[in-house]
């Protein structure tokens, strides 16, 4: 028996948990803590472990590179998008009140976009750094 | 190994002051993250180090002491720990813990200052993180090593 | 006896100027970012502990609690967090492009390279 089976397993078993629990902090931040920076960090968390027991190819197979470097500049653009919007709505750049009807819910629906965009870049970011050390890694290897 | 030990020692220390988001995000990084990053660099250059003589580190010394003792006499001003009447408490703080629920109506005080009373705020530490990844990418490459030779292009005749 | 009551500036204090010292005393580059992550540390501790309201609690809203700790300071904290280790990680980008360009990462050797480059320039 391979001596890695049981971390596979168990990584097989764990790495959709902390994808979803990722997604349940970044959504639910209004009520507990939580919030974009948090629910980025541990999404990148996942895929590394992911890379640590599967390698390099296969992660990149799922998540490539290019995405990765697109999906971090997309977080940022939703960001200041929201903002824009505000100012086409009535308001100040980032005033959310003039996003709906009700004031509160033109609130949470711009602290969600831009909670969400903050999350984007933060995993993305992070992601692409482990990519480039490992790739580093691996050129020095050949 | 330590350095996670010290992250996580720092969370514990973040939940006793009350700052559960500060702890959240301490522990998500210090033991996700981190120790990544440290394990990598030490893996692309050498994990030994040269064994140095103390004569240089006598001034390094005496320079922290200093340094320390002045900072030690510099907090003698500032009010006690967790005082209700020192200043962080008294300007725009208590505006914030008051009226965020009714203007912003969101339960969780700290993103609401972090999204919408500091928004701007926020977008500049967006922009410095996406910084520091496109700083990353120009000083190590893209990690899209290849060995597979590329297939020839087809040329239309 | 009421400087008693800073003990946790001093706290602060020790942990700033270990890793101070890290930074200046060490020659491995990778050591002084270590030390470099110690002082960050150190500075996220002093404002937290300035955040903290006698008999509050955290900062979020529940029925019938009143009295709340400092939420401002967290945001602060929250985004320097991870630019931190957003830039830990420029640093030792920087570090391991060094150790191919000069050979080693002790501070005294690069120097001494860098030195010689110049005699023979």
């Amino acid at each position: 028996m391979s001596p890695h089976i049981v971390l596979r397993v168990g990584a097989k078993v764990l790495i959709p948990v902390i994808l979803l629990f990722a997604l349940y902090i970044q959504f639910h931040g209004e009520y507990s803590p939580g919030g974009g920076f948090q629910a980025g960090i541990i999404f990148a968390a996942a895929i590394v472990l992911y890379t640590l027991i599967f390698g390099l190819d296969a992660v990149q197979r799922a998540v490539p590179p290019v995405a990765v470097h697109l999906l971090s500049a997309v977080g940022a653009l939703l960001y200041i998008g929201v903002g824009v919007w505000a100012m086409f709505a009535g308001g100040n750049f980032l005033e959310y009140k003039v996003l709906a009807a009700d004031p509160h819910t033109g609130e949470t629906a711009g602290i969600i976009l831009i909670e969400l965009g903050v999350g984007i870049t933060v995993a993305a970011v992070v992601i692409s750094l482990f990519y480039s050390f490992a790739g580093r890694t691996r050129e020095q290897e050949n | 190994m330590l350095m996670g030990i010290f992250s996580l020692l720092a969370a514990s220390l973040y939940v006793l002051l009350d700052a559960v988001d500060v702890a959240l995000t301490e522990a998500a990084v210090g033991a996700g993250v981190s120790i990544i990053l440290m394990l990598g660099a030490l893996v692309l250059t050498t994990s030994e180090e040269k064994v140095h003589d103390a004569k240089h580190n006598l001034l390094a010394l005496v320079v922290v002491l200093i340094t320390g003792g002045a900072l030690i006499y510099g907090t003698m001003d500032m009010p006690n720990f967790a005082d209700p009447q020192a200043p962080a408490h008294q300007h725009v703080a208590p505006r914030y813990v008051q009226d965020s629920v009714d203007e912003i109506g969101i339960p969780n005080m700290v993103t609401s200052v972090l999204a919408s009373y500091r928004g701007l705020d926020t977008l500049g530490e967006v922009l410095v993180i996406f910084s520091a990844g496109v700083a990353v990418l120009l000083l190590l490459g893209a990690g899209t090593y290849r060995r597979r030779p590329r297939p020839p292009r087809k040329r239309l005749k | 006896m009421e400087w008693l009551g800073l003990y946790n500036y001093w706290v602060v204090v020790v942990l700033m100027m270990a890793g101070f010292y890290v930074v200046i005393a060490q020659g491995n580059l990778i050591k002084k970012i270590v030390g470099l992550n110690i002082f960050q540390t150190s500075v996220f501790i002093f404002y937290i502990s300035l955040s903290k309201l006698e008999g509050g609690t955290a900062p979020i809203y529940v029925e019938g609690i009143t009295a709340y700790s400092n939420p401002l300071p967290h945001v602060l904290i929250l985004t320097a967090i991870v630019v931190g280790v957003a830039l830990t990680a420029v640093g030792l980008a920087l570090a391991v492009r060094i150790h191919e360009a000069y050979g080693s990462i002790e501070e005294d050797e690069i120097q001494a390279q860098d030195e010689e480059d110049a005699r023979n320039a």
